[in-house]
């Protein structure tokens, strides 16, 4: 019996060190893939060049100053700002959608804190060899070798991480201007301070906590335990295959062929350890579905390479169902879709990604917006007439200046009031306010209580012209 | 260190032990977790020396921090860091991005303002502010006015003109309106002759005989009313007197009153007391002169204008 009291435990749990063994597949090949297109993307796109007529020559930039975002031919204002809860909300349902399907997918290639992890493993393998002389290199004592070596494993750390912190401040302005800047000290001190941040938290995301973040941090890696079903495919060790009655045994004496093993009551596993020195998670899947997990796959090829080479069937580990596992004598595992929580996700994520699509493509260069003012909400004029006022928001998204003109087809001729502005010029990205006045006549407003105002750019002919409903008000209408 | 990389899985508990099973799971804090919460102390630790912290009897530590600001009299001082310089720091900034505003407010003529729609949209917006902060308490929120004490903003009905040049002159001077007491000349017949006169423009039923005895009355010299209110009863904008002939009404509750008789003695006790109490304030010392051309400009808008 261990001693569990108080005096025993220590404050803190100390972390074992994970030195992942390389491993070789077609999960690996994946995930190396879905990586060089990562990090393809992430590094080298604001350094595309986009022309435009009035704005940041950059294909992807968020000009926060100046409050908006391009992404190509896109230019996306604050009052856009449902496109990004929208987002949100497809990508959270689509994070849920997969997970129900194929489990943690996103965890274990898309996520950036497994992306990055592997990036600085790829550099530890490189300055300081494979496993065994990793963990020769941490058992060593203090010398010129081990010094040299981590301290190169760190340098270049530190440099991906700055590089990565630079990339993603760029985003946020001019790229060659803003490198220049940068280096030169002109910068603004809100890129120093993001840089500085952002090096220092992926060097130690990615250098030191690595799954620590997926175990503690990460929310998603905790509540994703509610999105599996057993009939979700996730990595699984056949554990009926892999244990048979007398549970898994090494391939020593007459224990070497499937035959004299399941005779014996043995089961395939021949616990070589190799899906646990593969595993990024330090978790032993053999002990079944576990919240560490990351569903990278690594421990299926490892298996796979083994079983391959002492000439046992491959897919000991693998994407499977619980349910199929349990069952005993396990069908080939097939995605099992027709599901309603599958299909649920799916009506969700269809209808919200066409509310999207269809919201982007409608954007017209001109945003309206009619507000009756309230205080006062009606004033009798010396004549007689009872007047309204209106403020009208225009804002011109298009990349060119532009004239509108509005007005109120539905009212008689003269009410409408707009002062000496006729027609509004508003700068490209602008928005203005301008004030109008609607008076009526008593005997007139309780035909006219609802109107229409008709705002068109007289510039831009491809743009919709829109129809705002307003209200008319009067004593009339107040009791 | 494992060799096998797989973390140990052992659940400690506190060794407590109750009802027999009931055990209390000791997991210890990670160290990243640990070393985070005594960085927050260290901050805090900071913190105390660099910013206002400690309360010591009616005073407190100062912190090392200093603050350089410039106040109202642009005196720049430099003192250590406190919350209300700051602010005197963040308004210099935002007055600082306003000016290029009223430098062309200063210098563009009023009509030119209005036309200008990066102007104008500068002017509801900041003509907004201003008006709130200063012009609200009277005339209430956006112009509405209030019976009895200050005009409604927002009709076409001027007391003192509603040109730019005479909105500016309003403001920046002020205006005191004054109307002399009738009640020891006037008769109450001739004050109803004189209110039934005045509401037949409103076309309110009122006896014709009388409106016609108010009508002689109003231009005769013994009330002598036209002299400042005008012949036609319009009012003149020189000397704030009230146009009588439309139907908006600023000291009399005219509107307020059910039947004839209660807007005759509306009107009545208006003419018996007369008026000394339409003063508005002069701003020209108060706000700066661009302050007070944007307020004009904002106005005009408001009312229309003339």
């Amino acid at each position: 019996m261990e001693d569990n009291t108080l005096d025993s435990i220590p404050l803190y749990e100390k972390r074992i060190p994970i030195v992942p063994r390389t491993v070789h597949g077609k999960f690996r090949n994946f995930k190396t893939g879905v990586l060089v297109l990562a990090y393809s993307v992430f590094f080298l796109l604001p350094w595309l060049r986009w022309h435009r007529e009035n704005g940041i020559p950059q294909a992807v930039v968020f000009d926060v100053m100046g409050r908006r975002f391009y992404i190509f031919d896109l230019i996306i204002y604050p009052q856009n700002v449902f496109w990004l809860a929208l987002l949100l909300f497809i990508a959270a349902t689509f994070l849920f959608f997969a997970t129900t399907l194929i489990g943690r997918a996103f965890c274990g290639y898309f996520c950036f804190q497994t992306l990055w992890t592997d990036t600085f493993m790829f550099v530890e393998k490189w300055v300081q060899g494979e496993r065994p002389a990793r963990l020769k290199l941490i058992k060593q004592p203090w010398n010129a070798e081990k010094i040299l070596k981590l301290g190169a494993t760190h340098f270049i750390w530190l440099l991906i991480s700055f590089w990565t912190a630079l990339t993603f401040v760029l985003y946020f302005g001019y790229a060659p201007d803003l490198v220049h800047r940068f280096f030169i000290g002109q910068a603004n001190s809100t890129a120093y301070f993001t840089v500085l941040a952002l090096t220092l938290s992926t060097y130690a995301a990615a250098g030191f906590m690595r799954e620590q973040i997926c175990a503690y941090i990460c929310p998603y890696g905790r509540f994703q335990s509610v999105m599996y079903e057993p009939a979700t495919l996730a990595i699984a060790y056949d554990y009926h295959r892999g244990e048979g009655k007398e549970g898994r045994v090494p391939m020593k004496g007459d224990l070497k062929s499937l035959e004299t093993r399941h005779a014996q009551g043995h089961g395939d596993c021949i616990d070589c350890g190799i899906c646990v020195q593969v595993c990024p998670a330090g978790i032993d899947i053999r002990d079944g579905l576990q919240y560490r997990c990351i569903s990278c796959g690594l421990c299926i090829d490892g298996c796979n390479e083994v079983m391959s080479s002492v000439g046992f069937p491959r897919g000991l580990i693998r994407y499977d169902s619980e349910y199929n596992i349990e069952s005993g004598s396990p069908k080939p595992p097939h995605l099992s879709w027709k599901r309603l929580k599958v299909l649920g996700y799916l009506v969700v994520l269809i209808g919200m990604s066409t509310l999207l699509v269809v919201s982007v493509l409608h954007q017209t260069d001109m945003v309206d917006s009619v507000q009756q003012i309230r205080q006062p909400l009606f004033v009798e004029m010396s004549n007689g007439e009872i007047r309204n006022r209106y403020e009208v928001r225009l804002t011109n998204e298009s990349d060119a200046d532009a004239v509108y003109q509005i007005s109120t087809p539905d009212l008689p001729a003269g009410a409408l009031d707009l002062g000496v502005m006729q027609t509004v010029r508003v700068h490209s990205g602008e928005s203005i306010l301008v004030d109008v006045g609607v008076s009526l006549e008593p005997d007139q407003i309780a035909k006219h209580h609802k109107f229409n105002f008709v705002i068109k750019s007289l510039t831009n002919p491809k743009d919709d012209v829109e129809v705002i409903p307003s209200n008319f008000s009067s004593e009339l209408s107040a009791s | 260190m494992s060799v096998n990389n797989k973390q140990p899985h052992v659940p400690q508990t506190t060794g407590h032990v109750w009802d027999g099973d009931l055990q209390e799971y000791n997991n210890p804090l990670p160290n990243w977790w640990l070393i985070a919460f005594y960085m927050t102390v260290v901050f805090a630790i900071v913190y105390w020396f660099m910013y206002p912290a400690w309360p010591i009897g009616r005073t407190h530590t100062k912190g090392l921090m200093m603050i350089t600001y410039t106040n109202n009299q642009g005196v720049t001082k430099t003192v250590h860091w406190n919350t209300r310089a700051l602010l005197m720091e963040e308004t210099n900034e935002a007055v600082a991005a306003q000016k290029p505003y009223y430098d062309k407010i200063a210098s563009t003529p009023f009509e030119n303002i209005a036309k200008d729609p990066e102007l104008n949209s500068f002017v509801l917006s900041a003509g907004k502010a201003l008006f709130s902060d200063n012009c609200a308490p009277c005339h209430q929120q956006g112009g509405a006015g209030k019976m009895g004490l200050a005009p409604n903003l927002t009709d076409d009905d001027w007391l003192w003109g509603g040109h730019y040049k005479e909105i500016q002159q309003t403001i920046t001077n002020g205006r005191h309106g004054y109307m002399p007491p009738f009640g020891s000349v006037l008769s109450d017949t001739q004050m109803t002759q004189l209110a039934d006169y005045i509401l037949s423009f409103e076309k309110i039923p009122v006896d014709p005989a009388s409106a016609q005895a108010g009508n002689a009355l109003f231009h005769s010299e013994t009330a002598a009313c036209y002299y400042c209110h005008g012949a036609d009863a319009k009012g003149r904008v020189a000397h704030g007197s009230a146009n009588l002939t439309d139907g908006i009404w600023l000291w009399a509750n005219v509107p307020g009153g059910k039947t004839v008789a209660d807007k005759e003695s509306a009107i009545k006790k208006v003419i018996t007391g007369g008026l000394n109490k339409g003063v508005m304030p002069n701003w020209g010392e108060r706000l700066s002169a661009e302050q007070i051309k944007l307020l004009t400009v904002y106005e005009h808008d408001l009312g229309g204008g003339q």
